[in-house]
């Protein structure tokens, strides 16, 4: 009776595995691993991958409707041209994307029927995901889609969502196109919508990061905990200088002081060279970048961080300005290495101390050859002088 | 015990630019002149101090000896106002001239010596220092002695510029400053000694022994006294004075005691610690050490009698070998039976020696500027 429950559970089991390999084109073992690796992205525990497969396996494709503004299409890019094998697929997969100007076959009218479709279809259910910061300023006018503005093109969608998510630096705080002077008054979708979002910042943010917030809401059916700024926290908690891989040469000062200098061929650290690292919030150093290994980040490829994390920094600071530490300040100067042990008795000051303790012998004997005469010459006086005053009395 | 019943103090008189101060100021000035770029280039730059000798001749000699050298002042009025020897009071003033110039630029030394000199506020800040600090008793007591010489000095100054109400007043309140100018000394004195008790193992047995502080406190009143042999020998020679021998003499004897007290806990401390074998030892400190031990004990051979203690020349031969027998032991532990470690040597530099030559030389230059201008030395007795 046993035995043949478990038949039949293994029998599902792998007759839903046949249907997500076919549906993903991987294999089983591809399939899982995918999901440990989100679940490690996510820092969720031991146990989490097999409700991340479960998930992910049910099919349940939230319809995902990606709104493009003021933007490079770099944040798309880099999740399409992802060298992981099967990340496009997944992607694709894992969400219903309805509505993407760039990956989309639909034009025209078509395009935004497809989109006012899944709307309704899909109301209070569909993800929005936002790319490109908002022109605000002359009403919006900067950016139009469809004859519609981008300010109300995204109160429109995002008034019916599920969930909102702001992907890329533009997105999440205005970035590249709201550097000064902003001439079209670039905005954040949370300052366009008057609510906080899911940030995913970055230029372009690491794939992984997007596919884990996904997921998370696919599984969980909320998105993770974020900080004041809108972002995750597994992503964006960690200083990159805390984890940095040039990290033991900044304790040791060791630094590149230009570029292909003898340093920055040794891979020291890039602090002078203008790395952000030290007031930047990101998973970089950890998480690399492109699937191409361990040093495909900037820094790993001796590039300084430009901070496109972090608000402020990024397209604010000049790229080769010095970080401002938020943990720890380095010293202007380092202790030397050498160590000084004495350098003995230079000819020079020997001979000064011979000539002052020969001074001091001379002068002290000369004295004291003085002293002793005159006193000498007291005691005969005195001498005299008594007998003197014995020959009076006598 | 007051003044009338001695000679008045009354100024010498006589050219300030002469041989002594023209050879003095020479060396001040070329003192000046390092010390300039010691304050702009740093200690490196000047000094051949390193991490296991951060201490040199600007430490050792301008500071631990140039202040047992002015402990002169401190032994005289000790004599004079503790045991109420009033005979000796024509000593006091040049004396304390001697001291106040010793401590003065021993006070001075240590912020030469001092790598971060701006931050030594710090010291006198309440909320900054380290009550357990032996060096921050060292530096309050020497730095309150300074001020304290300077107030018990003030007299020779308010004479001079005629402010006899100002004088009288100050004389009120004089003996408290005196008392405090007795006290200082032997607390700040001794403490320079316990910095070998903290120095540890560094400093080689024959020197490194808890009752260290006792032997400096000894060893400083030794020199106190040996520095005013040598100063009224030197005065008397260089003014064409009668030497104060009448004084001098009975004083020498109550030196000659402190030194067999010296001695008696010198040689007891080194046999009891089990340690005398150590300097039979063929190295240089055993050596150092019989050279340290012969300054003391010759003195009781030179002018251990009482008609050898008529002769000036052998007072002050006596008092010169008491002067180096103390510097010899502040030598001996703080550099030549100091050890920090393989590979370490110090031997001081061009520039330190220079700076150290040219503070002796602005104690003769001021010594003599004041001696000429200021009521300090006991008037000249009429010819007889």
């Amino acid at each position: 009776m046993q035995e043949a429950f478990i038949h039949e559970t293994n029998r599902a089991a792998e007759a839903a595995a046949d249907v997500v390999e076919r549906r993903l084109q991987i294999s089983r073992r591809e399939f899982l691993q995918f999901c440990s690796g989100v679940a490690a992205t996510l820092g969720l525990p031991a146990g989490a991958e097999a409700a991340i497969a479960k998930a992910v396996e049910a099919a349940q494709r939230p319809s995902v409707i990606w709104l493009h503004f003021q933007e490079c299409t770099g944040c798309s890019e880099s999740l399409l041209r992802a060298e992981h094998p099967t990340l496009e697929k997944l992607i694709l997969d894992i969400i219903s994307l309805d509505y993407h100007e760039t990956l989309m076959v639909a034009a025209g009218h078509q395009a935004e029927k497809a989109r006012k479709d899944a709307m309704a279809a899909h109301k209070g259910k569909y993800v929005l995901v936002v790319e490109g910061a908002i022109p605000t300023r002359d009403n919006g006018i900067y950016c139009k889609v469809g004859g519609q503005t981008a300010v109300n093109l995204v109160k429109e969608v995002a008034a019916d969502a599920a969930a909102v998510i702001a992907i890329g630096s533009c997105a999440s705080w205005g970035g590249m196109p709201a550097t000064d002077p902003n001439p079209t008054g670039a905005s954040s979708v949370a300052e366009v919508l008057g609510k906080p979002v899911v940030t995913i910042p970055g230029c372009p943010p690491s794939p992984y990061n997007f596919l884990a917030t996904v997921v998370h809401f696919l599984t969980f059916g909320a998105l993770p905990a974020t900080d004041k700024l809108g972002r995750p926290l597994f992503a964006y908690s960690r200083l990159i200088h805390e984890n940095c891989e040039r990290r033991a040469h900044f304790d040791a000062g060791r630094f590149a002081m230009e570029f292909g200098d003898e340093g920055h061929r040794k891979g020291y650290c890039l602090y002078k060279l203008g790395c952000k690292g030290p007031e930047t919030y990101a998973n970089c150093p950890t998480l690399g970048f492109g699937d191409t290994g361990e040093v495909s980040w900037p820094v790993g490829c001796g590039h300084p961080c430009i901070g496109c994390t972090e608000k402020g920094i990024g397209f604010a600071k000049p790229i080769h300005a010095v970080a401002k530490m938020v943990n720890v300040a380095p010293p202007l100067q380092y202790a030397r290495i050498v160590e000084e042990q004495g350098r003995g008795a230079s000819f020079a000051s020997a001979a000064a101390l011979a000539a002052i303790a020969g001074a001091a012998a001379g002068g002290a004997a000369m004295l004291t050859r003085n002293l002793g005469m005159s006193h000498k010459a007291e005691e005969l006086e005195k001498a005299q002088d008594k007998a003197g005053k014995n020959q009076a009395e006598v | 015990m007051s003044a009338q019943h001695h000679a008045v103090p009354e100024p010498v008189g006589g050219p300030l630019l002469n041989k002594v101060t023209f050879i003095a100021g020479t060396l001040v000035a070329i003192m000046a002149a390092i010390l300039l770029y010691r304050f702009i280039f740093g200690l490196g730059a000047v000094t051949n101090l390193s991490d296991g000798y951060p201490w040199g001749i600007w430490i050792v000699v301008d500071v631990m000896i140039g202040s047992a050298f002015a402990c002169g002042g401190f032994s005289v009025a000790m004599l004079v106002y503790i045991f109420n020897k009033g005979e000796y009071h024509p000593l006091v003033r040049p004396a304390l001239l001697a001291s106040l110039l010793g401590y003065t630029l021993a006070g001075a030394g240590v912020i030469f010596d001092l790598g971060r000199w701006w931050n030594v506020w710090n010291m006198y800040w309440p909320w900054s220092v380290n009550p357990n600090s032996v060096m921050f008793e060292v530096a309050i007591c020497i730095t309150l002695y300074i001020v304290v010489m300077w107030i018990e000095f003030a007299p020779v100054f308010l004479e001079k510029l005629g402010l006899k109400d100002m004088k009288r007043k100050l004389n009120k309140f004089l003996f408290i400053v005196i008392a405090l100018g007795t006290l200082l000394p032997m607390m700040h004195q001794s403490s320079l000694g316990t910095l070998w008790v903290v120095l540890g193992t560094q400093v080689h047995p024959l020197w490194q022994t808890p009752l260290i502080p006792a032997l400096f406190l000894l060893s400083a009143i030794i020199m106190g006294y040996a520095v005013v042999l040598f100063e009224s020998c030197i005065a008397s020679s260089a003014y064409r004075r009668s030497i104060e021998v009448s004084l001098l003499n009975p004083m020498a004897r109550i030196m000659l005691g402190v030194v067999a007290a010296y001695l008696a806990v010198r040689l007891g401390d080194v046999i009891f610690r089990g340690v005398i074998g150590r300097s039979f030892a063929l190295s240089l400190e055993g050596l150092m050490f019989w050279l340290e031990m012969a300054c003391f004990i010759a003195p009781f051979f030179l002018i251990g009698r009482e008609v050898q203690r008529r002769n000036p020349a052998r007072l002050f031969v006596a008092g010169i070998l008491l002067m180096l027998g103390g510097s010899l032991l502040r030598l001996n532990g703080f550099l030549i039976g100091y050890d920090t470690g393989a590979g370490f040597s110090y031997f001081p530099s061009l520039s330190e020696i220079l700076v150290t030559a040219g503070m002796f030389a602005t104690e003769v230059f001021v010594y003599v500027i004041v001696t000429r201008r200021f009521p300090v030395l006991p008037r000249e007795a009429p010819a007889h």
